[in-house]
């Protein structure tokens, strides 16, 4: 004790070595106690066991141009088949000479999706681009008017077609899905049953239930003569599924809503419409951004199951190219790169929706 | 105008008038639609002279089915065939839930874990799995059983008695002994007993205060009890290990392709999202409660099973459950690969019959029970668990 206070300031005694630096990051981080040791040690060989062959397997051993026959003979990954059918995979059976307008249609999704990623940006004016650019992006990819060739929509496939179904889809669901919350909390109870049933009815069953009824049950309800096409048919069952689980969002951002603010609504003179309209729901909307993002990553994943009705999606080109014998037996880089696709989409999505929860915490 | 006596407010401005309207209005609008849809598929139906109703389920199916867990043939009923197609779907579901609430806690405790690497690797693996499309997980893994593993004769030995090959996982089982009867008999004991002793140490603490360690006891039986009976029977070892006859392997327990890629899919996925659920329900338990559980003197076993379990467990449940049941709904796109579950079973019978309204209600029904039910056991354990606030 006595020889610690007799110490004069200068000699204060620095810290160890090993407790800064690399080295105390280290140990700090890796090394501290036995468990986290042996974790470390082991995670390490697990790593150094799969990291290199899959390098080697990846990059060293691979061939990126080349033709399937080239791919045969040698062990690494076969990345040529991404080249070779690229156009396929992303565009379809769309026509060959005019696949810049699906391109043009998602390079104009891109931007606005950009545009919007900025809060600022966030006023009426926002709709009316949202609503040129889903009206240009549909004249796009449809044509027949203003000199477009028209391009029938049995032809559409690949990226353009599972973005088309996600974006519309989302657009179309979430009026609709604000409606069924709204109707659930509703102080009517015939309302509030019909909502109360379609939502639990929906959720409660898998999306490819409520596809395979588009694809088989839809055309028995038409009357006779009448067909939808088959695109139309499941983006109908997706919104329906779609909805139901915003409308389940929603709800949770109308619980999140103070008595007082209906109280103070009610003591203005307002009406249920108004008090809705104008106090009620711009604030649980914006509650309710964050998971109305990961609603928007789900139902961009679940248009993959489209497959299952033969919906020729993203998914579905990439198994159309792996059937043909020249390009057999590469489904793992065939499928890498579609992953790649989908996840770089959610990824950023994702991303966004976190930094949005942050913006958006007032903390109240 | 006098105060006492307000104006009449006109009808379209008395909420409850209008209320009534609204509703009136609704019924007679979903009416209107269901009797249109109706009358148009009661036409179509008889235009395309399709029967109506179940009659269906007598006939003989006349498809095979790949793997099935009781007895099945070609010859039997589409409603046996159905029966089959919905016990792979229970089965699946029930392997894949108890597989993924391990994997699932492993990983959101490992991404809370102090060791830098651990938390970063669950934390890729968490982002990546969720980010992309189950339906594309289980198309790589199944691609994977047929195209990457080697035929029979070359296949994977990871360790003995296991082998990995493009028919599917293939691995050594106990032989059937006498023994292993009593030995159930003795697990279902032990567990009985271990019930019991758990009441009764309930009460116990609750009267005296004393802690009696009812996890190891109860371990001790449920295992222990086995054990002697095993040892006492003269310890059958003997395996059933598979080996090699001509192009595929003959004695041991198989697993198909199709049920190893959809198990190993699901499980994949839906681990990732559980992880999260973890990962928030242990995050939301502040930490003064684990410094005043120590404080006041309690063991960390202690600690963990009486502090911040109950109290974790109530945020977990809910979303936990709810991915549960997204397993389930997921494993209907084992149609895609090929595995014969409940969806693969009625789309077959679709195809066949022709009898799409009853086929889809069908599957609608099955999974609407298996939600339905599910969320009602939670509603009932999570008011049990429920906090009782003054």
């Amino acid at each position: 004790m006595n020889e610690i206070n007799t110490k004069s300031p200068a000699s204060t005694v620095k810290p160890p070595i090993t407790n800064i630096g690399v080295i105390g990051w280290v140990r700090a981080n890796l090394f501290n106690g036995v468990l986290n040791s042996i974790l470390t040690l082991v995670v390490l060989a697990l790593l150094w066991l799969t990291v290199p062959p899959f390098i080697k397997w990846a990059f060293i051993d691979s061939l990126w141009t080349s033709t399937g026959a080239e791919c045969q003979a040698i062990d690494g990954a076969c990345w040529s088949i991404i080249p070779a059918n690229l156009r396929f995979i992303i565009f379809g059976f769309y026509p060959h000479d005019l696949q810049w307008r699906p391109l043009a249609a998602m390079v104009l999704l891109v931007a606005l999706l950009f545009y919007s990623q900025d809060r600022q940006h966030w006023k009426k004016h926002l709709i009316y681009a949202w609503a040129i650019g889903l009206f240009t992006m549909g004249l796009l990819l449809k044509g027949g008017i203003l000199g477009f060739e028209s391009v029938e929509s049995n032809k559409w496939g690949g990226l353009p077609l599972t973005l088309l179904l996600s974006v519309f889809g989302l657009t179309a669901a979430y009026p609709f899905g604000v409606f069924l919350a709204l109707g659930r909390q509703s102080r009517m109870p015939v309302i509030k049953a019909f909502s109360v049933v379609y939502i639990e009815l929906i959720r409660g069953v898998p999306l490819i239930s409520l596809l395979f009824m588009s694809s088989v049950v839809f055309p028995l309800l038409l009357p006779e003569g009448v067909t939808l096409n088959k695109i139309l048919r499941a983006q109908v069952a997706i919104i329906m599924f779609t909805a139901a689980y915003i409308a389940e969002v929603v709800r949770g951002g109308l619980q999140g809503m103070n008595r007082g603010q209906y109280e103070a609504a009610e003591s203005l003179g307002l009406n249920y419409f108004q008090t809705m309209r104008l106090i009620i729901l711009p604030q649980a909307l914006k509650i309710v951004i964050p998971p109305s993002v990961s609603i928007l990553i789900s139902a961009f994943k679940d248009t993959s199951l489209v497959v299952i009705i033969a919906l020729y999606d993203l998914l579905k080109t990439t198994q159309t190219t792996l059937s043909h014998p020249q390009w057999m037996g590469f489904s793992a880089e065939a499928y890498i790169f579609v992953a790649l696709i989908y996840f770089v989409c959610c990824f950023f999505m994702s991303n966004y929706s976190r930094r949005l929860e942050r913006e958006l915490d007032t903390g109240l | 105008m006098e105060a006492n006596s307000p104006e009449k407010i006109p009808f379209f401005r008395d909420p409850e008038k209008l209320s009534i309207l609204y509703q009136f209005l609704s019924i007679v609008a979903v009416g209107l639609v269901s009797y249109y849809l109706v009358s148009n598929t009661l036409a179509n139906l008889e235009r395309q002279s399709i029967s109506t109703g179940f009659g269906f389920f007598e006939r003989e199916a006349s498809f095979e089915i790949g793997e099935s867990l009781i007895k099945y043939s070609a010859a039997d009923s589409y409603g046996r065939a159905l029966a089959v197609g919905f016990l792979n779907t229970l089965i699946v579901s029930f392997i894949g839930i108890i597989l993924t609430v391990i994997l699932g806690t492993i990983l959101g405790i490992a991404r809370l874990s102090s060791n830098w690497l651990v938390s970063r690797l669950s934390a890729i693996y968490i982002e990546v799995f969720q980010d992309i499309p189950i339906l594309l997980q289980l198309f790589f893994w199944y691609a994977f059983f047929y195209e990457m593993l080697p035929s029979p004769r070359q296949a994977l030995n990871p360790f003995s008695g296991l082998f990995l090959c493009n028919r599917g996982l293939v691995f050594g089982i106990p032989e059937w002994h006498p023994a292993f009867k009593f030995m159930a008999a003795a697990l279902v004991l032990g567990i009985v007993i271990a019930l019991v002793l758990k009441r009764w140490a309930k009460a116990r603490q609750e009267r005296t205060g004393q802690i009696f360690p009812i996890l190891k006891v109860s371990a001790l039986l449920i295992i222990g009890l086995p054990l002697v009976v095993w040892l006492m029977t003269g310890m059958p070892t003997r395996m059933n290990v598979p080996t090699l006859q001509g192009f595929n392997f003959k004695g041991g327990l198989s697993i198909s392709p199709e049920f190893t890629a959809l198990l190993l899919g699901l499980v994949l996925y839906t681990a990732a999202f559980v992880a999260e659920v973890v990962r928030a329900g242990i995050q939301s338990v502040s930490k003064g409660q684990t410094e005043a559980a120590l404080s006041i003197g309690l063991k960390p076993t202690h600690v963990l099973n009486l502090v911040i379990l109950p109290q974790a467990l109530r945020v977990i449940i809910p979303p936990l459950t709810s991915q549960l049941l997204n397993l389930t709904k997921n494993s209907s796109l084992a149609v895609a690969i090929g595995y014969p579950d409940f969806v693969s079973v009625a789309g077959t019978t679709i195809n066949q019959t022709g009898q799409a309204i009853e086929g889809v209600a069908m599957i609608m029904i099955v999974y609407l029970v298996f939600s339905l039910s599910t969320s009602a056991f939670m509603n009932w354990y999570n008011k049990r668990i429920a906090l009782v606030e003054r």
